[in-house]
């Protein structure tokens, strides 16, 4: 869909080094024009660093990063057409609204009544007209980052990176955000880099998300595709809740494929996987992608059948334990093989919660459409 | 006593024993100030025993020229030391906070040394190295100064250095940054973020220093020559032949002067500003 657009950011072969530490090891990507960019990692994968570099702050030990069609390498910060809000909206504390918002154009020396209409159009914008005047301690942590959000898009410039913007906001405000910081993207059609260790920010904002781990690019995909189709354990197991099981690739053919897991049972795949045959794989399984039945009546055995072959995308086990939260209701089942497996059910009705409780034999199946095979 | 509420457990300020205890510790601390200024008004020459007001002795004081000059010569110094440790210490706290250089702990550690070595050899120091170096010492006023001001500069911009110091230890980087990001180089996001944060710091440094330097005694008196006399110098001077209440105006003058000043200065920045660590 974006794919025929220019890239803004080329990033080649960019390594840094801190002493010993490698932060970021050779990552090679390219950021979109008018995407919406998410890094995606657990703490310390490098991903603030690699944004670090994209603003200027941190130089690449190794690499090149591009802007724009213009090499970065010996660019300061104040001369690159990007701008950063950064993780603490770092306001300036002695400065009104409207004098934060205003710095960059008062420093590029644009005239005052230019400033006076531009830092009124960016207020209107992240909707904080009527507070020109205040100071950065009379305003909440969600205001402050407004100003922040209007200080950077003041200055129009051609990539807008974002250190965790959503990190310090309570969950209300987060969600809030989540969706105005996507319409506002929409709104002013300046491409955003966002660093984030919160899959829910990234599944929901991002046009796509490079998850880093370990200064390495683990997969960079749209985000349903990171969540269907993860493309290692790393990211299955980061990317949302999921049950990996160790087995052996059994039958590969292009449309079916059979994994025989010691831990869950054999598993059917209405589509091939390309591995080698009988290799050591991974099979992930979501837990809402695993349905719940009372043993007994044969439900599971007649559901599982309908697209796999007799005896396969089954299990049982015994529940161990049990949260509800509400919308759903989350299952620790301890399988007869001794490992746990874990199994979200929806509350479709307001009794669903009562259907299953601790100790219950319980049996499962499955779609043959949901079980990934992971190579890695 | 009219009060009628009880006093809760930890109303420790409406406690008497807190309240008379908190009395007995001003009246140790400033009884002897408020005495001397009581006293500056004695109609008595040998201000033991009061004998009635009168405020000759202020009128004395001010027409005794050695005095003013001495006084003159205080203030002189004390500008001067104030606005040249300001500038050193604030750049000296501003390089070892931001940079990492070899020897960084040995260097920080040698610029407090003035803090902690007794004035004495300070002072033995000092009169050892200008006779060493043969500093003039019969230049025009204010350049007569030089050498004494000197003197004071080197005790002085340790403790600006350690106030900003701490204040910087407060400082979000990200600020500074965001500044650059935004356009600023360095010098502008200097002036333009670092600089009013570290404001307070700069006033509570420069009344340190002021008042350092105003009543340095002991440093002073072995730089000082028979024309650059200070006020402490001239002060000691005096009472060596009797206390006059000459002498109290002149210190009361003095204490007069230093409260107007920290008044000023609290007032420019604000108490909180100064008192606040972040």
């Amino acid at each position: 869909m974006t794919q025929a657009k220019q890239p803004i950011i080329q990033i080649r072969n960019v390594s840094k080094r801190f002493g010993k530490v490698t932060a970021v090891d050779n990552i090679s990507l390219d950021i979109l024009a008018g995407e919406f960019f998410v890094l995606l990692g657990p703490s310390g994968c490098g991903k603030t660093t690699l944004l670090r570099m994209i603003a200027g702050f941190e130089m690449p030990t190794e690499g090149q990063i591009i802007i724009d069609g213009q090499d970065m390498s010996l660019v300061p910060p104040n001369k690159r057409p990007v701008n950063m809000v950064f993780q603490s909206y770092a306001v300036f504390p002695h400065m009104n609204v409207t004098d934060n918002v205003g710095y960059g154009l008062r420093i590029a020396g644009v005239s005052k009544g230019e400033i006076r209409d531009r830092v009124a159009e960016a207020l209107e914008l992240v909707k904080l007209g009527g507070f020109e005047d205040r100071m950065p301690d009379q305003m909440s942590g969600g205001q402050r980052q407004r100003v922040a959000l209007a200080r950077s898009l003041v200055m129009r410039p051609k990539v807008l990176l974002l250190d965790e913007p959503l990190s310090a906001l309570d969950a209300k405000l987060r969600a809030q955000m989540q969706f105005e910081l996507s319409d506002l993207q929409d709104k002013v059609g300046i491409t955003f880099v966002t660093v984030t260790h919160d899959q829910d920010e990234a599944l929901s904002m991002a046009s796509r998300v490079a998850v880093i781990n370990k200064g390495e690019v683990a997969q960079l995909a749209p985000p349903a595709d990171l969540y269907e189709y993860p493309a290692n354990r790393f990211v299955a197991d980061f990317v949302g809740s999921v049950n990996i099981f160790e087995g052996k690739l059994t039958l590969d053919e292009p449309d079916k494929a059979a994994v025989d897991c010691p831990g869950l049972g054999k598993i059917y795949l209405n589509h091939g996987v390309t591995g080698p045959h009988g290799a050591d794989v991974w099979v992930a399984l979501r837990p809402e992608k695993i349905y719940l039945h009372v043993p007994g009546e044969g439900k599971a055995v007649r559901a599982a059948a309908q697209d796999a072959p007799d005896g396969h995308n089954l299990a049982r086990g015994t529940i161990k334990g049990m949260s509800y939260l509400g919308d759903i209701t989350l299952y620790e089942i301890q399988l007869e093989g001794g490992q746990m497996i874990r199994v979200s059910r929806p509350n479709l009705s307001r009794h669903d919660q009562e259907d299953f409780t601790w100790d219950d034999k319980v049996s499962m199946h499955w779609r043959a459409d949901s079980p990934v095979v992971l190579l890695s | 006593m009219f009060n009628r509420t009880p006093i809760a457990p930890l109303e420790y300020t409406r406690k008497l024993w807190m309240r008379s205890w908190v009395g007995l510790t001003m009246l140790f601390l400033y009884a002897p100030l408020i005495l001397l200024m009581i006293f500056s008004f004695n109609d008595s020459k040998r201000n033991v025993v009061w004998k009635g007001f009168t405020l000759k002795y202020y009128e004395k004081a001010l027409n005794n020229d050695s005095l003013v000059e001495a006084l003159v010569n205080s203030l002189t110094i004390a500008a001067l030391a104030t606005i040249v440790s300001l500038v050193i210490g604030a750049l000296a706290a501003v390089a070892l906070w931001r940079f990492r250089f070899p020897f960084k702990g040995l260097v920080e550690g040698t610029m407090s040394l003035p803090i902690i070595v007794p004035e004495i050899c300070l002072g033995v120091a000092f009169l050892i190295f200008f006779a060493k170096v043969d500093w003039p010492t019969d230049l025009p006023w204010p350049l007569n100064l030089s050498a004494i001001t000197i003197a004071h500069i080197t005790f002085c911009f340790p403790f600006v250095a350690m106030v900003v110091r701490a204040r910087l230890a407060s400082f979000n980087k990200e600020e500074e940054e965001a500044a650059k990001d935004l356009g600023a180089t360095e010098w502008q996001a200097f002036r333009d973020v670092l600089l009013p944060h570290i404001r307070p710091a700069l006033v509570a440094g420069a009344l340190l220093a002021f008042t350092l330097s105003l009543d340095d005694f002991v440093i002073t008196f072995f730089t000082s020559g028979p024309d650059t006399i200070t006020f402490p110098v001239k002060v000691y001077s005096m009472v060596r032949f009797s206390v006059t209440p000459e002498v109290n105006a002149a210190s009361t003058i003095l204490i007069l002067l230093t409260v107007i000043l920290t008044f000023i200065a609290l007032k420019l920045q604000g108490v909180k500003g100064i008192a606040e660590t972040h």
